[in-house]
């Protein structure tokens, strides 16, 4: 039998809370965490921002060095080990291991050192900052970590696209049990909205979530909705055997039971669900469950039309005959996290185990009809009693994920 | 004409005040080598090159970089390099 792995601490930062209660309370109260902001060559677009304390656990020398996504991830980090109760200089960090998921890594210091290059340094490449290689290898995050804690331990990022918050933790969970590490700190962080890049993408794909009003401008199934918002954000959880986090008397915040990883092999950009319905399944056989087990379906959605109703036709395809199962969405309330993303709207959703609430998606004016999903909870919390909680996160490229975790009984957040 | 060695040492303490931020350089002995005094790396030390080029058009070829390890050093040898 293999190990038990349990979620034992939660450290995050989204664009409308800086730690778990206020993340939570945000997502009951259904507040939106989604500004406006300028951003280079694109003018105006709505984004989400984060407003945690940067400095709080690194220098400020250290952050002028390191990335946006470092100074999340470091955030995220002490944040996770102070909510585990786990004291850094008190265990192994040899046997501590960092697995970060990540969308993309790079973008803002580079469209940064090209701005420069080309406005003020008249393209003198003699200029080109001595940090942009360590800034920009696909580690960093992951290493900006490892050197703010001294974890002498394996770090990496894992690549996945808008998947990536839930594989961090699965990487996490291969690590933990296969014995490479005691602890991971593991999810996923992203800084996307930082680069123009991504939005200026978007926009030329139609696929820019925009709005007058930019808490209306990510809208997930709601008819009137008209793309992606990109936001900043992180999540980072502390991953350990169960065996381990009883022995020390560990709160436990819900065991893995079950998770998937496939790919579409079938379109750059567009979803596809027979994949997705596939890969749902074989997280609940993982699992050991029938889809009727399943409490709650925290679904990716991110607000453009062909990605939520074809994602809404995968999960009434694997849901549809689960009177109890109740489906919500988080990106109406913080936009699309990328690297976050999947880790980020689990964590919103772990408290449920503990208050039997499921938090609603934003308010849905208009629904589209090909996302009327029975069970889906938009009007205000849901009481339920929530013992198993399905998390999807989807990225380009055709990767898909879902992650199953359990409520651990006897045990509070 | 070569700046007053004053004003030399304002505008190196003024690039290193940006770069070790954590840092009182209040106390800051002109003759001491500065990563004795300071937390600093290699990677600063790049930084310290890379802002005397942008801010005051001074290059520093690597032979020299020893010449920055005291405040006293550096305004030795950039005094000439000020314009």
């Amino acid at each position: 039998m293999r190990e038990r792995i349990v979620i034992t601490g939660i450290g995050l930062t989204a664009p409308n809370g800086n730690n778990l209660e206020e993340f939570r309370a945000a997502l009951l109260e259904q507040k939106s965490g989604i500004t406006h902001n300028e951003l280079r060559h694109v003018g105006k677009v709505a984004s989400g921002l984060c407003d945690f304390e940067e400095t709080k656990y690194q220098k400020k020398k250290m952050r002028k060095r390191g990335t946006r996504a470092g100074a999340i991830s470091i955030y995220c980090a002490n944040e996770a080990l102070a909510s585990a109760g786990i004291d850094i200089n008190e265990i192994d960090r040899s046997r501590v291991g960092i697995y970060l998921g990540i969308t993309e890594h790079g973008n803002v210091e580079t469209e940064q050192e090209i701005h420069d290059l080309y406005n003020s340094h008249n393209q003198d490449v003699s200029f080109w900052s001595h940090h942009h290689n360590p800034r920009t290898v696909a580690n960093s995050p992951a290493g900006e970590v490892t050197l703010n804690l001294k974890v002498t331990g394996p770090h990496m990022t894992v690549g996945a696209a808008c998947a990536a918050g839930n594989m961090g933790l699965i990487h996490g969970l291969h690590m933990l049990t296969l014995g490479e590490v005691d602890l991971a700190l593991a999810g996923g962080v992203s800084e996307s909205a930082q680069t123009f890049g991504i939005f200026a993408a978007f926009r030329s794909q139609g696929a820019l979530g925009e709005n007058e009003n930019p808490t209306l401008a990510s809208r997930p199934l709601d008819k009137d909705r008209n793309g992606i918002v990109v936001s900043e954000g992180g999540a980072i959880y502390t991953l350990e055997r169960l065996s381990d986090a009883e022995k020390r008397g560990a709160r436990i915040y819900g065991e893995i039971v079950g998770y998937h990883i496939n790919s579409d092999a079938s379109d750059f950009v567009l979803p596809n669900a027979e994949r997705q319905i596939e890969c749902m399944h074989k997280a609940l056989k993982k699992a050991d469950l029938t889809p009727d087990k399943i409490d709650l379906v925290s679904m990716h959605a991110t607000g453009t039309p062909s990605g939520d109703i074809i994602e809404c036709e995968a999960v009434s395809s694997v849901f549809g005959q689960s009177k109890n199962t109740f489906i919500n969405t988080t990106k109406g309330l913080i936009g699309h996290c990328m690297g976050a993303a999947g880790a980020l709207e689990l964590a919103g959703n772990l408290p449920s185990f503990n208050d039997g609430l499921i938090h609603p998606t934003q308010k849905i004016e208009n629904i589209d009809e090909k996302c009327n999903l029975m069970n889906l909870v938009s009007d205000g919390p849901k009481e339920h009693d929530v013992k198993y909680i399905l998390n999807n996160s989807f990225g380009m490229l055709g990767i898909n994920s879902a992650v199953i975790i359990k409520k651990i009984e006897n045990n509070n957040i | 004409m070569s700046l007053p060695n004053e004003k030399v040492r304002e505008h190196v303490l003024d690039i290193i005040a940006d770069i070790a931020l954590d840092e009182d350089l209040d106390g800051i002995k002109d003759e001491e080598t500065l990563r004795e005094q300071l937390d600093l790396d290699s990677m600063d030390f790049l930084d310290i090159v890379m802002e005397l080029k942008k801010r005051h058009q001074i290059e520093v070829p690597q032979d020299d970089y020893p010449r920055l390890a005291t405040l006293q050093s550096c305004v030795e040898y950039l005094g000439p390099k000020f314009n």
